[in-house]
């Protein structure tokens, strides 16, 4: 499948995983690789740390947007501001600042379980609505917590019988169901507990939330070294080089290391590919602290995986 | 072998490991459990919310918010661990521990029923944020009581910034304390009420209009049953406090090399300085392993780009590509020293500023920890134990 046809897919893209996984890595790559087919790429960011700031090398998010690279912008949200803009635009600014001074907030978002993340996903829809991008990238919190994030706008329908937050998480709700609108891009390592992490999420947002799932993203897999079964010693007699023994054995150490980390990383993405029938798109473990070379890399081979997917029929 | 997160393992008699999700810290906080329990101590860990293979592991699946104990057949197979050591394990269930207390504190049966069934309590127990790490420190605390044991190992839920649960037991009767709600909890006929009462019973109408009216309900109704049971909230929370700044309870910092875990690690030591209290041990999971001399990065690197220019200028195929495996093998080198070399500066670095009293570095391994050979294994990092 093409970049641009991927892209297009739906306004909005949640990119979500267990925590340092790499979701925010992914979401930088898939922002960069979006906005080189000429769509404008919005980023936001939800939980208020940092990472995703520093991958493109630019100062610390904030609630109004910036420009984060060419045709990508980013901004957080919170919900308490949400809240706040939320009551300002239905005329109850006096009540709304007394809601956050008092503390009441916290008080009724307990009562109110999802509230905060209702807040949260009603802003987001309103960027869909109100076309802030062709793209939208919400950098979500970590799983299981994605879990409840995502199913807050159910839950709030059971709390709340009416008012304006039950409106809200009603459009909340028509958002999340419809492809067309909403996926969901799900982050994982590829290692035993955060795949079987992952496919307890996947399940659990589809039967649960109903919202679609993209393809998984298999983050930081070790590339290939091809050796064709040679040693060191016999490469460095063919090539014909000269290294000492010393040498010899770290080289031939430090690659076993690397052809059995990427054994097992393949091993456990085969078996995610068994347990959940979703494409995926794997990504190549980097070495370097990322920043906006790296991501440009991972956009790369973003691309790469992409355009392996199947396009689906008309 | 670190003797200093040895000696906690043998001494102390709580330990506390924080850190981000994902780094290993359930895994850890087993770890020294076991590690104490080898060197014939009565131990018992808490774990929260622990990957189900390595619950299994510790027969958390029944048994989940009882301590209960784990016969030494299976993380002693051998019979090497010093003799009276005892493991017990448990899977911090919040929702029963925070009903429990309640029922503690309740004056009688009815209270304690108007109480569990309230909505916004059922809310509260289950999803406050903050609650779970408050229940973790109240089960320290009950263990600490009532437990009789000689260690007490509190793994810490994986929140966004790692050190909730010090807010925690402040969060709550923060929360009993709010102004708007004092008012609510007093009786309707004062006077003061009926005074305040015009300013306050405007503001929630015009709350109940966004979220609707049954939730100001549910809240008062409440607050109206808790009456009576803050104090009791209050000094266990003190106590809970004071249990955590023992001279006996120790703090492990658990990590991964990952900058922004790292980060969080920083942060969370700054915090527990501004509290008081100090960090016993940095522990590092999946630090990446170097290998040979690897400190001329540069000169490994320019090898490979000799052998590269070398293969492609080569015209014989056999050469070519043995001069190609070989560039790739340096570049491969070169990689995981610049790698390696990078995460342990920043990471002593990191224990420096931390003031950690150890820092201890636990390999990358090949395979996820869920059983008790491999939970010994990572002993063997961790802390040396007899027979580990």
């Amino acid at each position: 499948m093409e970049m641009e046809r991927f892209c297009a897919g739906s306004r909005v893209m949640i990119v979500a995983g267990k925590g340092g996984v790499g979701k925010t890595t992914t979401t930088a790559a898939l922002a960069v690789a979006a906005a080189r087919t000429g769509a404008s790429v919005l980023i936001v960011e939800v939980e208020g740390k940092s990472g995703l700031a520093t991958c493109f090398g630019a100062p610390p998010l904030e609630y109004s947007e910036a420009e984060l690279g060419p045709g990508v912008r980013g901004r957080t949200l919170t919900p308490d501001r949400a809240l706040l803009e939320y009551l300002e635009d239905r005329g109850l600014r006096r009540i709304s600042k007394r809601l956050v001074r008092s503390g009441a907030l916290d008080i009724v978002a307990t009562a109110v379980p999802g509230m905060k993340d209702i807040l949260v996903l009603g802003k987001v829809k309103q960027l869909e609505q109100g076309g802030a991008a062709d793209l939208i990238l919400i950098d979500a919190p970590a799983a299981g917590h994605a879990v409840s994030f995502l199913m807050s706008a159910r839950g709030l329908l059971d709390a709340v019988r009416m008012g304006p937050v039950r409106t809200q998480a009603e459009g909340v709700i028509a958002m999340l169901s419809d492809p067309a609108r909403c996926r969901v891009l799900l982050v994982t390592l590829p290692e035993e507990t955060p795949v079987n992490e992952l496919i307890d999420t996947a399940y659990n947002l589809e039967d649960r939330v109903g919202v679609q799932l993209g393809p998984v993203v298999v983050n930081a897999m070790p590339a290939d070294l091809v050796l064709a079964g040679r040693s060191v010693a016999e490469d460095a007699a063919a090539a014909g080089v000269q290294i000492s023994a010393a040498e010899i054995r770290a080289l031939d150490e430090a690659a076993a290391f690397r052809l059995e980390r990427r054994a097992l990383a393949q091993e456990q993405a085969n078996r995610l590919a068994d347990r959940l029938p979703l494409p995926q798109l794997r990504l190549p473990f980097v070495f370097g602290e990322i920043g906006p070379l790296e991501v440009d890399q991972l956009a790369d081979a973003l691309v790469d995986a992409v355009a392996a997917l199947p396009t689906p029929g008309p | 072998m670190t003797p200093t997160l040895a000696g906690l393992v043998a001494s102390r008699h709580v330990i506390v490991c924080c850190g981000t999700g994902g780094v290993g810290k359930t895994t850890a906080s087993a770890v020294l459990a076991i590690g104490a329990a080898r060197a014939g101590r009565n131990a018992v860990v808490v774990t929260i919310d622990p990957a189900k293979r390595l619950a299994d592991t510790l027969g958390l699946e029944e048994l989940g918010n009882v301590a209960h104990e784990i016969p030494s057949s299976r993380w002693d197979p051998d019979g090497t661990a010093l003799p009276g050591g005892r493991l017990s394990a448990l899977m911090l269930d919040t929702r029963s521990t925070f009903d429990e207390l309640v029922r503690t504190y309740a004056t009688d049966a009815e209270q304690t029923g108007r109480i569990l069934d309230n909505r916004f309590y059922r809310n509260i127990a289950g999803a406050l944020s903050g609650t779970q790490e408050y229940m973790a420190m109240e089960k320290l605390h009950e263990l600490h009581e009532e437990g009789g044991y000689d260690l007490i190992v509190v793994d810490t839920p994986p929140t966004r910034h790692a050190l909730d649960f010090l807010d925690a037991p402040a969060r709550l009767t923060r929360l009993l304390d709010n102004r708007v709600f004092r008012f609510l909890m007093m009786p309707a006929h004062s006077a003061y009420l009926r005074a305040a009462g015009v300013a306050i019973q405007t503001f929630f109408r015009t709350v109940g209009r966004v979220v609707g009216t049954e939730v100001i309900d549910d809240v008062v109704a409440f607050f109206r049953a808790f009456e009576g049971m803050e104090q009791g909230f209050r000094e266990r929370a003190a106590s809970v406090t004071a249990l955590l700044a023992d001279a006996d309870t120790a703090f492990v910092l658990v990590t991964s090399p990952r900058r922004d875990a790292v980060d969080e690690a920083k942060f969370f030591a700054t915090r527990l300085r501004e509290s008081n209290l100090s960090v016993a041990a940095l522990v590092v999971n999946r630090v990446h392993p170097t290998f040979g001399e690897t400190e001329e990065i540069d000169a490994l690197r320019e090898r490979a780009e000799q052998l590269t220019e070398l293969s492609s200028s080569e015209t014989d195929m056999a050469t070519r590509n043995a001069r190609a495996r070989l560039a790739a093998r340096y570049e491969n080198l070169a990689s995981y020293a610049s790698l390696g070399a990078r995460e342990r500066a920043e990471l002593a670095d990191a224990g420096q500023r931390i003031g950690a009293g150890a820092v201890v570095y636990v390999p990358s391994l090949a395979h996820d920890v869920v059983d008790f050979a491999a939970l010994n294994a990572v002993g063997h990092y961790l802390a040396p134990s007899p027979g580990n």
